[in-house]
Formats: C-alpha cells, structure tokens, sequence
C-alpha cells in the first residue's frame, strides 16, 4: 500500500528544496480546484515502499485567512497522511516552532526535520536534538536539504512513525486560567453534542472557537447551529472578559502562550549561542547595499532591467528558431496542398495556432527562470520592500513591479508570462488588480503598430511620442488599478508584514524544476484553448467567402487582363525562370496581383469579422474609426501584431509585414477618414482595448473566466470611452 | 526606558515589544511572525520613501507598513 507523506513547515523554511530533494523530477504540480495555490505531489521509493508526497503550501501558522493556510489545513484534516514532515529552520528555531507547536495541537503523527543546520552552526547556534525531541515528545532530525544530508535518516524515521498507527495525540498547552476554563467548557458541550468530533478533536474545535476561526464558525454553524450558538455565546462572554480586564482577545492570549510554551521549551538546553544576537550576517551587509536609500533603488532597476533584457533578447534566439521551423513546416503544406479551405485552415488555422502557443514558450521559460532566481535568491522580497511605498498608492503591493515591467513597463514586454508572474504576489485582491491592469502595458507585438502610427502621423519626434505613450501606459494601468481597488476589487489592502529572507544562492537544480513546472503547465492548461481559439478566429476572418458572382466577376477581370495583355507576357510572368521579366509583364503581374488584393479585401469584408467590423461601424465612428479598422482592431485580438497586417489587406494592399509597413502608412495618410487626431485615438484604443486572447486565456487560467471575461470587456469599454474623447475633443479644436 | 510606537524608532533602536493592538487578521500576522509582547526587536532599516519599515524579530528580518507598525508599542531602552 501507498504510505501518504506530507511536508509542512514556513515560507523559506526549504520546504520546497526538500521536495525537490526527495522526489526528484518525479512530482506533479496541479491547482487545488477553484484557487490558485499549487497542489504539488511526489512520490519515491524507500525501503521498498512506495511514498507518496504532497507539499504543503508554506505557512507560518494554521489559521484561516489566506488559501494556502486553508489548503495546508484542510489536507491535514481531511487527507489524514500517515505521517507529516515539518521542516523546520534551525536558524530560526523560535519563530519556527510556533507553525510545530499548532501541528502538535492538532494531533497528527509528526517528524520534525531540522533543516539548515549548516548555516545555525555558522551563526553560532548549536541545538541540542535530543532535548529538542524530548520536550516535543516527537523525533526530530537534524537535515541540510540543499546537499540532501540527512535524507535517509529522516525517511526512516518517517516510516518508523508511520508503521505504528496511533489515534492523534493532540499536546494540551495551558492558556492561562481564564481561557482553559472556558476551554474545559466547550470541551464538555462539544463532546456531550458530539459537534463535528468525527472530523476534529474537541479541543482542537475549542481553540478555534476560540480563535474566531471564520471557516470553522461557518462549518459549526452549518452542521449544528443550535450547538455553534452556544459555544459562540461563551466565546463571546470570555472575550468580553478578557478584554475588560486585560484589553486583548483570546486568540491574542493564546499566541501568548504558544510563544511562552516555545520560549520555556527552548530554555531547557535546546539552544545555546555563541555569538551576540545583533551581530551582522553576510545576509545584512549584502542588504547594507541592496536595500541602500540611495544605490539601492538604482541597483533594483539595473538588476529588473537585466532580467527584463534577459527574458526577451536572449529568447529571441528559440523564438526564431520555433518561428522558422513552422514557416518551414507552413511552406511544405503551401507546396504540397491544393488550393482551398483545407489547405488555409492547416496553414492560418493550425499552423500558425500551434505556433502561437509554442512562440510563447521560450518567453515564459526565460522569464521564470530570471523570476525564480531572483525570487529564491531573496531578492524579489527586497524589490517589494523597496517598491511598496510607490505601488501602495494605487492600491497594489510592492511585487506587483514585476509583472508590469515584464508586461512592457518598459515597452517591447508580453503580457503573457506578465499574467503568470502575477503568482509572485500572495496579496489575493493586489494581485488581481495587477493582473487585470498589466496588459495595458506597451507589449512587443503592440509596438509595430505604435511604429506604424506614429511614424505615420508624428514623424517629425517619433523618439519622443513613443517615450510619451509608454509612459501613458504606466499612468493609465496605475490609474485603472486604483479605479479597480475602489469598485471591484474593494477593501482594505492586505497586510503587507512579510519575511525578508537571508540571501541564498539558488540551487540550479531547483531553478530548473521551477521553469519547467511553469512552462508546462502553461503548454498544458492554455496551449489547448489557445488553439482552439486560433482556428475560431481563423474562420471569422475567411468564411463565408465570396458570394459565387463576385468570386466570378473576380476571374473574369483577372482572365481580361490576361487576355489583354498577350500570350507572350503572360508566358513570361508565369515562367518565373530567372531571366528578367519585359515590361508588359511586369505590369501585367502588378495589375494580377492587384486585383488578388482586391479580391482579398472584398472576401475580408463579406466574412462574418469584415461583417462585425461593417456593423460597428456607427459606434466606432464616435472614435473616429471606420469599418476598415474595426476589423483590424477585431483581427488584433488574435494578436496586437495581426493588426498591421490586417489593416494591410483591408486597405487592398495584400498582407503587410508588420515591419514593413512604410507602403501602409502612406496609404493611411492619403485617406480621408485618417489624421492626426484619429491617429491618437487609435492609439489609445490598441493601447488599452483588450488583451489577445492568449493573455486571456492567461488570465483566466490565473483567476477564473468570469475575470477574463471581465478583462476583455471593461478594457475594451475602458478603451473606448478614453478615445471617444480624444476624437471628440481633438475634433472639436480641429487639432487634426 | 520609554514606550513608543514602532514607527517613531530610529534605525539601530533595540526595544522590547509591550503591547499590540489590533485584532483580525493583521493581528494575526504579525503575531505568526512572533511579534508578540515580550519580543525584543532592533530596527534594521527603512525603504527609500521610509515606508515600510525592517526589524529584527527571532533570528529573522521582518518587514512591514508603517500603518501597521503603528500598532505596535515598543519599550525602547
């Protein structure tokens, strides 16, 4: 039979590092359904038997305010796992323990692993395990987990506990005279009710009770509320007495006690320390520097920088590499297919789908790896220290910098792996306003279509318009972030208090797994939709096709041509044999390929996106924009870039390459319903409308679809009222 | 030997915590982080804009808002 493992322990505590020690490369990483804490499981083989492990979500104790404490606890409680390993940090016994001290209360077979032994020793606490294990009434191994010390012992010691089936033995701390009467009493109703004793222990129930535990309160109200009534009536009677005479509520007395449990257990010869307390760590003078008023800030963008130019310069080789090969594979099928719908639907449709999801792949890769160096390192905590005070402003927590600088905070990002960096933030409403607002940012693919318009319309200060809008994109994700933090997303801001862990250096291997983890679950969980959505969007822009008349009266133009122009340049231009073409048939190619761009402008608008696009059009004029941009901008939510060339074919220009759109831009300035102030407005509207659905699959796979379909509709209308604005106004001062 | 409130502590200040009032969940995060009374704390640092604010609790370095330290009384020796 398979023996069920579970790690527990602090954030930082090398948890993770354990895991990965254990299991290797054999784990599993899933979400807990409806929220976004990782479900992570491995398993190995000790002695024959086979083990399987889930790690816990870190937490620094078992209350029930955030996901992850309620995940961990729930797993406990419901999962009941043989055995439970909590990693603890030597070098940070105290604070530790108090995480131990409430797994011991609740009375599940415990191995205390004692990690990070090494780094105790250098800073001159030496723990004595034995006394430790003693006093704690359950073994306690001494482990480094980075260099795998310790492994053996600790699996054996595992198996030991777990071999020997005991009921849990929940520890009784003393909370003072005052709660454990009141505990005595609810002991006594909740076991004559026998109120939810299958599930906990009664003392356990009392204490949270106690606690004000919100999920236990609501689970006691449900199954018995005429016995939750009671217990809530002498909770409420005690706390009032608590607080008339000593001004704190129980749970604070509680804590108390916990500590003073810890703090006398430790006394008793388990610590000694040679050093002074204050003394000053490599960990301190590293943060002497990095942490500097000054030079700090100032090295944080320099190293942020190095990260943004590491994720998307350095991926720019696999990128191309993934982006020839399915040129490649495109041109095979080009030559090798005939003609028609199947042919366009393996080539638009699923080629170029399945490349989009790939394309993404090195992005992602690259970017988690310079976020899990920087957030196993300790630096990322550093980055929010110094950052919050800025981002607070707003409503939003100091790693939210991240993910807007990897969205094109500075211009030429990607809101995707933008989206997947948002689980950095532990705050859950700052993250979602990070994650709904970082695509507002200035990514790589809105950027030829910024160069397009710009170029076009401003040529005289280019440099200085781009800088402009880029800056635009910080105000306005900033601004639209407040906006969600006092309407959706309202409250009060969670509380910041967090760890800044010693610096260490990041394990490769750990790295390694990190990135992996991240990308596969991104190929796995969108790729699919992502695909989907492509060939979706493929057909909208093909189908229906051209009426049977036009497709006709198409041909005939093109055989009039021909037919105009003599057999001997047609001979030439369908030769295509080196020599160069004569002049007849260069012309004659001009005019075919003319009316093919014609055609093509005519079938995009008589598809069901040109039909969207024509209807629109009373709406969109408030902003300026005719049917032809309408389905550019349609076209764009397959991806910002798709814009340049689809505002190409609808201009009968035949597809434009989005960086060769000089040909476009002179075509825009010639029509009447394009100038400066259009200009602007079609800015900001690309700017700011909807993401491509890719970051909405992101989004969504991140939260849920209800807020991706929240992002792509309140950005949109966002988008829209911001250049209706521009337009009426910029038209009404003529600034055009 | 005087009480002050986290907030008004100078950098390199050691104290030892008095009292801490505030229920719910800050309450509950700063406790699980062992700032309870009878903790001593040393102030390591402020970000840029003095806001927030590094201790040292425990053998770790803890930080937090301003606001949030205005909860916390400290007897500053």
């Amino acid at each position: 039979m398979q023996l069920k493992m579970a790690l527990a322990g602090n954030p930082n505590a090398g948890k993770t590092t354990l895991f990965n020690q254990l299991t290797g490369a054999r784990q599993h990483v899933g979400n807990y359904p409806g929220i976004t804490v990782d479900h992570k499981e491995g398993h190995l083989l000790h002695q024959g038997r086979k083990i399987i492990i889930t790690d816990l979500p870190g937490t620094y104790s078992m209350t029930a305010y955030s996901a992850e404490e309620l995940v961990a606890r729930d797993y406990l409680v419901n999962n009941r796992p043989q055995v439970v390993i909590n990693i603890v940090d030597a070098s940070n016994l105290e604070r530790n323990l108090y995480l131990t001290c409430q797994l011991l209360e609740l009375g599940l077979p415990l191995v205390v692993a004692l990690n990070m032994m090494d780094v105790a020793k250098t800073r001159g606490i030496e723990i004595n395990t034995e006394v430790l294990a003693k006093h704690l009434r359950v073994p306690v191994v001494p482990i480094i987990a980075r260099s795998g010390f310790g492994m053996t012992e600790l699996l054996n010691t595992a198996l030991q506990v777990a071999s020997v089936p005991e009921p849990w033995n929940p520890l009784d701390i003393s909370y003072g005279e005052d709660l454990d009467t009141t505990v005595a009493e609810l002991i006594e109703k909740i076991t004559s009710a026998a109120f939810m004793t299958e599930t906990y222990h009664a003392r356990y129930t009392a204490i949270k009770y106690l606690e004000n535990d919100e999920q236990i309160l609501a689970k006691g109200q449900e199954i018995s509320p005429e016995t939750a009534q009671q217990l809530e009536q002498l909770v409420a009677r005690t706390a009032d007495h608590t607080r008339r005479t000593l001004d704190v509520y129980p749970e604070a007395i509680i804590a108390d006690h916990r500590y003073g449990y810890i703090k006398s257990l430790l006394r008793q010869g388990v610590i000694t320390r040679k050093f002074d307390a204050d003394r000053l760590y490599t960990s301190d003078k590293i943060d002497k520097v990095l942490t500097n008023r000054l030079i700090g800030p100032v090295l944080m963008l320099a190293i942020l920088f190095a990260i943004y130019q590491f994720t998307f310069s350095w991926s720019e080789i696999p990128v191309a590499w993934l982006e020839n090969g399915f040129n490649w594979l495109g041109g095979i099928v080009e030559q090798n297919l005939p003609d028609g719908p199947l042919k366009s639907l393996i080539i638009s449709g699923i080629i170029d789908g399945v490349g989009g999801v790939l394309g993404f792949v090195p992005l992602i890769m690259f970017m988690f790896f310079g976020i899990a160096i920087l957030e196993d390192s300790g630096y990322l905590a550093r980055v929010a220290f110094m950052m919050d005070r800025v981002f607070r402003i707003f409503g939003l927590h100091g790693s939210s910098v991240m993910p807007f600088i990897v969205s094109g905070g500075i211009a030429g990002g990607c809101a995707v792996p933008g989206v997947m960096a948002t689980r950095t933030l532990r705050s859950p409403k700052e993250r979602m306003a990070t994650l709904l607002t970082v695509p507002f940012m200035n990514c790589g693919a809105k950027l030829p279509v910024l160069a397009l318009l710009i170029g076009t319309f401003f040529s005289e200060n280019k440099a200085r318009y781009m800088f402009f809008f880029t800056m635009l994109a910080w105000v306005v994700a900033l601004l639209a972030a407040k906006l969600l933090r006092s309407t959706v997303l309202r409250g009060a801001p969670t509380p910041f208090v967090m760890e800044l862990p010693p610096y260490r250096f990041p394990t490769i291997r750990g790295l390694l797994i990190h990135t992996w983890e991240r990308t596969y679950q991104y190929v796995k969980k969108a790729g699919t939709v992502i695909l989907g959505i492509s060939i979706l969007l493929w057909a909208m822009m093909t189908y229906p096709g051209l009426p049977g008349e036009t497709a006709t009266g198409f041909a005939q133009k093109r055989q009039e041509i021909m037919t105009a122009a003599g057999p001997e340049a047609l001979a030439k231009v369908t030769a295509k044999n080196g020599e160069t073409p004569s002049e007849p048939a260069k012309l004659l190619a001009e005019r075919l390929t003319g009316i093919d761009n014609e055609e093509a402008e005519a079938a995009l608008r008589h598809s069901i996106a040109g039909k969207i696009g024509t209807s629109l059009e009373s709406i969109s004029r408030q902003a300026g924009f005719d049917w032809r941009t309408n389905i550019a901008l349609l076209g764009g939510f397959a991806a910002k870039e798709v814009i340049v060339s689809t505002l190409g074919t609808a201009y009968s220009m035949g597809e434009v390459a989005a960086e060769e759109s000089l040909s476009l831009g002179q075509q825009l300035k010639k029509d009447e319903h394009w100038n400066k102030v259009v200009a602007v407005a079609a800015l900001v509207f690309i700017m700011f409308y909807s993401p491509c659905f890719v970051t909405i699959v992101c989004i969504a796979k991140e939260s849920s679809w209800k807020w991706a379909f929240f992002s792509m509709s309140f950005n949109t209308v966002f988008a829209y009222i911001l250049a209706v604005a521009v337009f009426q106004i910029g038209t009404f001062f003529n600034l055009g | 030997m005087i009480n002050m409130c986290l907030r008004q502590m100078r950098k390199n200040q050691h104290g030892t915590i008095t009292a801490i009032s505030v229920a719910g969940e800050l309450g509950r995060r700063l406790r699980e982080m062992g700032l309870v009374p009878g903790t001593q704390i040393r102030v390591c640092g402020r970000a840029p804009l003095h806001d927030p604010v590094a201790i040292r609790v425990m053998d770790c370095t803890i930080t937090l808002r301003n606001n949030e330290a205005d909860h916390i009384l400290v007897n500053v020796e």
